[in-house]
């Protein structure tokens, strides 16, 4: 899988697609999952990013996610966005399509 | 077209049964994700960016107008609207939730559809000429072989887990339309010493990471024996393809290794050793008859080739005259053409189409073309019997709703898979390039001036774009998390079957456009007689190409 996790990449979130649709979430702070990433949960090391994988992983169990990974994301104004292009298509939605994905419903974050 | 036996509708009910029961129990916690994948796979169901897909099998393209709303209703109602036509004459929705896909599955069941076999490592859905028993220049119609195969292949329990995907084309006509030399197998209509019809097999071709111009490995094979020699192939590749290395594992890269002879010896080795077992791989003469006469010519009438109603539109119409001429083919019976209905509009999709849209088609396909369409590797969509004199009626219908975009073949008609928009593998996008590409040669009396020119685009190496037998191939590869495109020139899937060579260093996104226009700029420079772009190419090479891009890009 192309453009996936940079190694070497220190801003970190989790993210993964709920079971029952597919729909992209976010691992966050209170240690649930949100299908917008402005409330993932940023972590700022390595250490940390593996930390907070391992707290993600019970929810593949309970049938809620499938698949969590960690991605970067880099600092942007007041918060963060993904770095790769394929994040940010996951965050919003297809590019060809405005109409369809989280884009449509909610402004671009 | 074909209609299911007894025997297909109770295999596909079964399966739609097994599988609500498969997902009832991956939703309840009794299967794993890595349990559930291979099955929901074996039924069509990928993960993909943003949500599942599900892959539904068009087998060899065909639909009828019943099936084509059966699949716009599912697209309203468990989808968003719309569906995608696939280069492998598939059909593909985009978000699914997981506890409906049983119930799609069940209304597919109901208009004799399926999504098996459209994953894994099996014998995936027999693709074909779009106009199959149709077109002036065939042999034979090659549906009823397709038919054939397609009953072999479902579900064979020999051939379901293959070392890798295994994928069958059959042509029937003088003019490749079915890329038989850029498949697993490619089956041509041959005619042997005596005259009568049989089969020329290739074997090894494929695109992906490594692409492979199929090999012949029998100049005639007697339609009897065409099960018999598929198996024996198959199971030559069963028994020396590589499990160990998924780059390694398609047939070509086995064709490659031991040489098209020795390929060849060994199957028919194998083909004797079926044979020597009696004639349980031969089709019944009945069961053959049985067949053919869901593909026997249609109720047709007796026509003149001149339609006096459609030379006047024509004649008052320049927007319906080049459609008549860029859009339509000869048919084999006077009086009918061939219609062809692109889905790229410019700007558009190249694939895509929505339910009203497709609910529209298949009403016009009632009214004009015997309740019958397919759907082309080229993503678009073909009306194979269309009265002469009915033309400009369809034509104002299809104008009325946006879809008589006249690029048949031409530079707007790209194939362009997914890519980063949707596809989870994906290096880069596709769409965008081809939309781009598409505005920046809107003009049809410009295209028409360039002429036949294919863009394939894929996102990935995996090549479901076909990029390696574009005229010109767009490549998506990732640099870093930065789309970048290779572009690869002089490919093409027709019976001079040739792969593209890499023109140089990949452009960036906001070069790739330009670049292809330097290169359509230099083709119109260099072309003499009214030549193709292939000609041009196949005439000139690479490295005029190269000194125009890479001087004016600055690489
Ligand atoms: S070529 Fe690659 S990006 Fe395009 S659809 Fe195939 S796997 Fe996805």
């Amino acid at each position: 899988m192309a453009q996936h996790h940079n190694q070497t990449a220190q801003t970190l979130a989790v993210t993964a697609n709920r079971l029952l649709d597919g729909e992209v979430v976010y691992f966050t702070d209170g240690g649930s999952w949100s299908e917008h990433f402005k409330d993932a949960a940023v972590v700022r090391s390595k250490g940390d990013g593996e930390a907070m994988l391992q707290r993600a992983m019970p929810s593949v169990e309970a049938l809620e996610v499938i698949g969590p990974y960690l991605f970067e994301v880099r600092e942007a104004g007041s918060g963060t966005a993904p770095v790769s292009v394929r994040e940010n298509i996951r965050m919003n939605g297809p590019t060809v399509r405005l109409d369809l994905g989280k884009q449509a419903e909610h402004p671009r974050v | 077209m074909y209609r299911y036996d007894e025997f297909d509708h109770k295999i596909v009910t079964e399966r739609v049964e097994q599988f609500r029961g498969q997902v009832a129990r991956r939703l309840s916690g009794e299967l794993s994700e890595d349990e559930f994948k291979p099955l929901r796979l074996m039924n069509g169901l990928y993960l993909q960016l943003h949500a599942y897909m599900l892959r539904v099998a068009v087998p060899y393209g065909t639909l009828s107008s019943r099936q084509l709303r059966q699949l716009a209703h599912i697209a309203r109602e468990y989808d968003k609207g719309y569906a995608h036509f696939t280069t492998r004459q598939n059909v593909q929705y985009n978000w699914p939730r997981l506890a409906d896909v049983p119930d799609i599955l069940k209304d597919l069941a109901d208009v004799e559809m399926h999504a098996l076999q459209t994953s894994g490592n099996c014998i995936r859905n027999i693709t074909t000429d779009p106009y199959a028993g149709v077109s002036a220049d065939e042999l034979e119609d090659p549906r009823p072989w397709a038919e054939i195969l397609r009953q072999w292949s479902s579900l064979h329990p020999e051939f379901s887990f293959l070392p890798r995907k295994f994928k069958i084309a059959i042509n029937g006509a003088k003019e490749d339309r079915a890329a038989i030399l850029f498949h697993d197998i490619g089956i041509g209509m041959a005619r042997g010493g005596n005259g009568e019809i049989g089969f020329r097999v290739y074997v090894g071709g494929g695109q992906g990471r490594t692409p492979m111009v199929a090999e012949c490995i029998r100049e005639f094979l007697p339609k009897t024996d065409l099960l018999a020699y598929m198996e024996a192939i198959l199971r030559v590749y069963n028994r020396f393809g590589r499990r160990d290395n998924l780059y390694k594992s398609r047939i070509k890269i086995l064709v490659h290794q031991i040489g098209a002879e020795a390929m060849a010896k060994q199957v028919e080795d194998e083909f004797a050793a079926i044979q020597k077992q009696g004639d349980t791989l031969n089709v019944p003469p009945s069961e053959v008859d049985r067949i053919l006469a869901y593909f026997a010519p249609k109720n047709y009438e007796s026509l003149g080739d001149f339609a006096p109603e459609t030379e006047e539109a024509r004649l008052a119409d320049e927007n319906f005259a080049r459609w008549l001429d860029v859009n339509t083919a000869a048919h084999k019976i006077p009086g009918y053409r061939i219609a062809n209905i692109s889905t790229k509009p410019v700007g558009g999709i190249p694939g895509d189409m929505s339910a009203d849209d497709m609910d529209a088609v298949a009403d016009l396909a009632d009214k004009f073309s015997f309740s019958e369409l397919r759907v082309t590797h080229k993503q678009n969509l073909t009306f194979a019997d269309v009265r002469g004199k009915d033309l400009h009626a369809l034509w104002k219908a299809l104008d009325e709703r946006g879809l008589a975009s006249a690029n048949i073949s031409l530079i707007t008609d790209q194939i362009a898979c997914p890519g980063l928009d949707y596809c989870n593998l994906a290096n880069t996008r596709s769409i965008p390039i081809a939309q781009e590409i598409s505005k920046r040669f809107e003009d049809a009396e410009l295209q028409r001036r360039i002429g036949r020119l294919h863009i394939n685009i894929s996102g990935c190496i995996n090549a479901c774009g076909h990029h390696h037998v574009g005229h010109i191939g767009i490549l998506g590869v990732d640099k870093k998390g930065v789309e970048y495109y290779q572009v690869g020139l002089g490919g093409s899937s027709d019976n001079n079957g040739s792969i593209g060579k890499i023109v140089g260093p990949a452009f960036a996104r906001d070069e790739i456009v330009d670049a292809i226009g330097t290169i359509v700029d230099t083709y119109l420079k260099q072309r003499v007689n009214g030549e193709e772009f292939l000609d041009t190419y196949r005439r000139i090479g690479l490295q005029p190409f190269k000194e125009t891009l890479y001087d004016t890009t600055q690489h």
